[in-house]
Formats: C-alpha cells, sequence, structure tokens
C-alpha cells in the first residue's frame, strides 16, 4: 500500500577538515542522536535504516556491518546504497522508498564520510574505467574542468561568472554554524587563488570534510504525529547518463535536465524559477551554479551569469541558492547529498535560523556525481495530493 | 597520562595487483592501434550514433552493435583543461608531470569522445575546436599508451 513519505526530524555534525577525535561509527552517532533529538524520537521508534558513504574512501567497506553501535543498527533491518557521489541523496531516495512502500513507519538515513582517512583522488579513481578513463583522469577536478571550459566556449560565459558563484555561497556559509569554511571571500581572491585546473581556481571548489547527516521519514499514518509541521517529499529523480568519460555532453548537464523535468512533472510545477523557494544544490564548483540551473530550467541556457550576478540566488532575492553555504563549504562527500537534503527540510520546517529563507513552500535539493549523474528531492511544506 | 591524544594508524606501503580484461570491443581496438594505427569505432544500427571506445550495446538504444568504422586518427578538440596542481597518481604511484593537457578528443566521423593527453608545450594553440592528431608510441604493447599525446596541427 503506497503512503506519502515526510521528513519528521534531521541531524547533522558541526563538519571540519580533520576530526580525529572521533572514529566512523563515532560520528555517525553524533548525527544520529541529533536527529533522533530533533524529532523527539527513540532509537526502538526506528524500524529500518539506509546508510551509506563512497565506495573505497577511508579504505573501509561495509558500512552497514561495522557501525551498528553508531548508528543504532544492532539487530534493525539496515541496507547500504552507494552511489557514488549522488550518495547522499540516493540513501534519501531508498527511504522514501521503503516508507512509501508502506512496509515501514519509520526509518532513519544517514549519510558519512572521513575525507581526512585516506586519498580522495586515489578513492575517486577507483569509480573510473580502467582501460579507457584513468590515463589521464585528475580525480573530480578534470572532467569538471572540461564541463566549466565548454560552457564557457558555448556561452561565452567567464570566469568572473564563476567566481561569482563561489562569492555568494562562502557568504552564505558565514550564517551556517555547521560549515566548515566559513570566511567570506572577493571576487579578486577567487581570481587570484591558484589555477588548478583551466578555469577552476582553488576559491571555485569545494574542500574535503569529515562529517555526518541524518534523516528520520515517517509515513503519512504518523508523520504528523512526530512533528507538527513535517517536510512532505513531493517527489524523486535519478538519472545516470553514461558509460565512459568521452559520453557526455560536456557543457550541459543531461542527467540534471531529464531528472528535473521528472520532479516538475510529478509535481504539476510549470515555471520552477517561480515556484520554488529555496533550492540546495550539491554543487562540488562554482560553474556547476551557473550550468545546473540552466539544465534545471530556472533560466535559459546562457542566462544563469546574469541572473546570478543580479542578486536572484543570493539571501533575500528571488530564489535564493544555497543558504548553508553548500558542497563550496562543506564535503564530507557521502554526507554531502543528505546535508542538502536535510537542509531543504529545515527550511521547510522553518529551523534553519540564520539561513533560513522566509515562507518556503516548495526547497529542491539534489546530489551530484562525478560521472554526470544525478538524484534530486522535491520537498513542500504542504501534504501532496 | 596525556589527556585527549588522538592516536592515527597507518595504512603503509601496500600495493595491490589488479588484471583487468578489456573485453572483445577494446580487444579489437587495441590489437588494430598496435598493429595498425588505426582507430576502430562501433555504430549503432538504431540511432547510428558512432561509439569510441567501441562498446557491444548502445545505452540510449539497448540494441547490441555490429557495426565496426575505422575514425580519425585526425580529430578536433571537443573540451579540455590544463591540469596544474601537482598529485600523485593513483594507477603509477608517481607524481603526475604537471602541467598537462588533458583532452576529449572529437575523432573525425565518431560522436562520443576519447580522452588523452594534448601536448602543452605551446599552450596558446590549444582551444575547442582545435585540430589534432594523434602521436604514436614506437613501443606498441595494445594499450591506451601506444598514443603518446595528441598535438595541435592547425
Ligand atoms: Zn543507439
Amino acid at each position: 500500500m503506497a503512503k506519502r513519505v515526510a521528513i519528521v526530524g534531521t541531524g547533522q555534525t558541526f563538519h571540519k577538515s580533520h576530526r580525529p577525535d572521533v572514529n566512523g561509527q563515532e560520528l555517525i552517532n553524533e548525527a544520529v542522536l541529533r536527529a533522533l533529538a530533533d524529532a523527539d524520537l527513540k532509537m526502538k521508534d526506528i524500524d529500518a535504516i539506509v546508510i551509506g558513504n563512497m565506495d573505497h574512501f577511508e579504505g573501509i567497506n561495509y558500512v552497514d556491518c561495522w557501525s551498528v553501535d553508531g548508528s543504532g543498527g544492532t539487530m534493525k533491518p539496515i541496507i547500504k546504497l552507494t552511489t557514488g557521489g549522488t550518495t547522499g541523496c540516493t540513501v534519501a531516495i531508498g527511504g522514501y522508498h521503503l516508507v512509501g512502500s508502506g512496509m515501514f513507519d519509520k526509518v532513519l538515513i544517514i549519510g558519512w564520510e572521513k575525507n581526512s582517512e585516506s586519498d580522495t583522488t586515489g578513492a575517486i579513481t577507483t569509480a573510473f574505467d580502467p582501460v579507457w578513463d584513468r590515463l589521464v583522469f585528475a580525480g573530480a577536478i578534470s572532467g569538471l574542468a572540461a564541463e566549466a571550459q565548454a560552457y564557457i566556449a558555448r556561452y561565452g560565459a567567464s570566469e568572473r561568472d564563476g567566481a561569482r558563484v563561489s562569492v555568494r555561497d562562502r557568504k552564505h556559509a558565514m550564517n551556517n554554524p555547521h560549515a566548515q569554511l566559513r570566511k567570506e571571500v572577493s571576487l579578486e581572491e577567487v581570481l587570484a587563488s591558484p589555477m588548478l585546473a583551466d578555469p577552476i581556481h582553488l576559491l571555485d571548489v569545494c574542500p574535503r570534510s569529515d562529517g555526518a547527516c541524518a534523516v528520520i521519514m515517517a509515513s503519512e499514518d504518523i508523520a504528523e504525529k512526530i512533528c507538527p509541521k513535517p517536510d512532505w517529499i513531493w517527489a524523486t529523480a535519478s538519472r545516470h547518463s553514461y558509460s565512459y568519460l568521452g559520453d557526455a555532453d560536456y557543457g550541459r548537464l543531461t542527467s540534471m535536465r531529464e531528472g528535473s523535468q521528472e520532479l516538475w512533472k510529478k509535481a504539476g510545477i510549470r515555471e520552477p524559477r517561480k515556484e520554488l523557494d529555496v533550492i540546495e544544490l550539491y554543487q562540488p564548483y562554482s560553474f556547476g551554479g551557473l550550468i545546473w540551473i540552466e539544465d534545471m530550467g530556472i533560466v535559459g541556457p546562457g542566462e544563469a551569469p546574469q541572473y546570478i550576478w543580479d542578486g536572484n540566488t543570493d539571501m533575500g532575492g528571488e530564489l535564493p541558492i544555497n543558504p548553508s553555504g553548500g558542497v563550496i563549504a562543506t564535503n564530507p562527500i557521502g554526507a554531502t547529498g543528505l546535508i542538502r537534503c536535510a537542509e531543504a527540510t529545515m527550511q521547510v520546517m522553518g529551523k534553519a535560523q540564520g539561513r533560513q529563507v522566509p515562507d518556503v513552500n516548495f526547497a529542491f535539493s539534489s546530489g551530484f556525481g562525478g560521472c554526470w549523474w544525478t538524484d534530486m528531492i522535491l520537498h513542500g511544506n504542504k501534504k501532496p495530493n | 597520562m596525556t589527556q585527549n591524544e588522538n592516536i592515527i594508524i597507518e595504512s603503509g606501503d601496500a600495493i595491490q595487483p589488479f588484471a583487468y580484461s578489456v573485453g572483445m570491443h577494446g580487444s579489437k581496438f587495441f590489437t588494430e592501434l598496435r598493429d595498425n594505427r588505426r582507430f576502430m569505432a562501433i555504430k549503432c544500427p538504431k540511432c547510428k550514433k558512432v561509439y569510441m571506445p567501441p562498446r557491444g550495446v548502445c545505452g540510449d538504444c539497448f540494441v547490441e552493435m555490429k557495426d565496426w568504422v575505422e575514425v580519425g586518427p585526425k580529430g578536433i578538440i571537443s573540451t579540455f583543461t590544463i591540469l596544474r596542481f601537482a598529485f600523485i597518481d593513483p594507477e603509477t604511484g608517481a607524481q603526475k608531470p604537471v602541467p598537462y593537457g588533458y583532452g576529449f578528443i572529437k575523432f573525425d566521423g565518431a560522436d562520443t569522445l576519447f580522452q588523452h593527453y594534448i601536448n602543452v608545450k605551446d599552450e596558446t594553440r590549444i582551444r575547442i575546436g582545435a585540430r589534432v592528431e594523434p602521436v604514436f608510441s614506437k613501443d606498441r604493447k595494445g594499450s591506451i599508451r601506444d598514443i603518446e599525446y595528441f598535438k595541435v596541427i592547425d
């Protein structure tokens, strides 16, 4: 029996570049306890758990098994989902499916990562084909740089346009006590920071973080008993588009375009720019903040730079993007997509404190993987029809 | 006793040997590259897309592909970057020789892109749309390294 699903509680760690004071299990436990407290639930109330992080990061697999003391999974149904960069959003979609199926009333969803414990580029390389994709590969940044380069050539955008996005997100992070990097930067500082891979400067990209996030979902039968103003999940979508890196259409994110069209159709949204109130975009580098909102249909192809320069996506603008500071401020990869989800939930619930956008009706959160795939969730303050 | 000492252990110098099958399509590609310096791609019978590297199934149409077509060896830079930060290549354990040109090459006659090095001797010539050709390795063994790099020719 299919059920409507709502998020009734969220929790996250105070994300840092390095948390040597805790192991993975202890880090996970911090987020779980905060989510339970937020929903005013006990571990015994939880019917099942979905957990995930990025394969091969930390060099420790099977987090579903070894973390049970921290996750609360002892003698409960627990499954691991892992889809690379999109993992944090995928675990949320998996939890939505479990509760929506009617088989579980309350599901705890966890994403986590301790980037400090491994070589991120080495780990990411294991996600790519050893025969064709690894010779010139340089971790997440090489493909992103190729995308930005193609977008600039196709639409006449500039490095300054990218830098403006980074300035926005880093400014927004000042309002978020959970963010790792809380330091405002100027346009000039972004452009003067070292060139990592043309056209991407150091201050255009995300850091590596240690952090965890947990979200609790409940079925429509009990959601409003747990939480007076739950965050209803209106729709989810997921798209994977390629086998080899050379298969992608550089300069456009096809998976975002197709997935978001599915979301708008499911929810009856005609003009996402006007109907969405806030976006938490999995945007690991500045140029993604230009390209991908065009693929979402917020603005037309090539129109994002002007839209962003005009302040529309800043706090107080028409459609604020990444009030949390986003991925450029914090990136514990397996948790990153779930942090986007939790931040969108807090916006819908009115719990986002210093980073709250007023009167949120619809919020959008996403996950992105460096292999051009995208997962996404549409959140709303009203129960879906 | 020291208070709050955060102990960390390290993994050391372990290495793991892997031996990957290239597959039937990749094997034909690399045999042709090694022996004849030819680039073989494969065409979808339904949507007519020409795939490089070659593979057995068109993901969009989910049909088997059998029509081999020769592409290149010349092509254009579809997109690229120049890597400028030093990092350890996890494939070799050695530091990558930065800066290096990372090209997504569209061979003449192909629809998808082939990744390889672009020679950065003259960076100003590297741009999207520039024509390139491969420089082959003298000692070819049937791998992606049978091409040393691509160079801009216009
Ligand atoms: Zn086809």
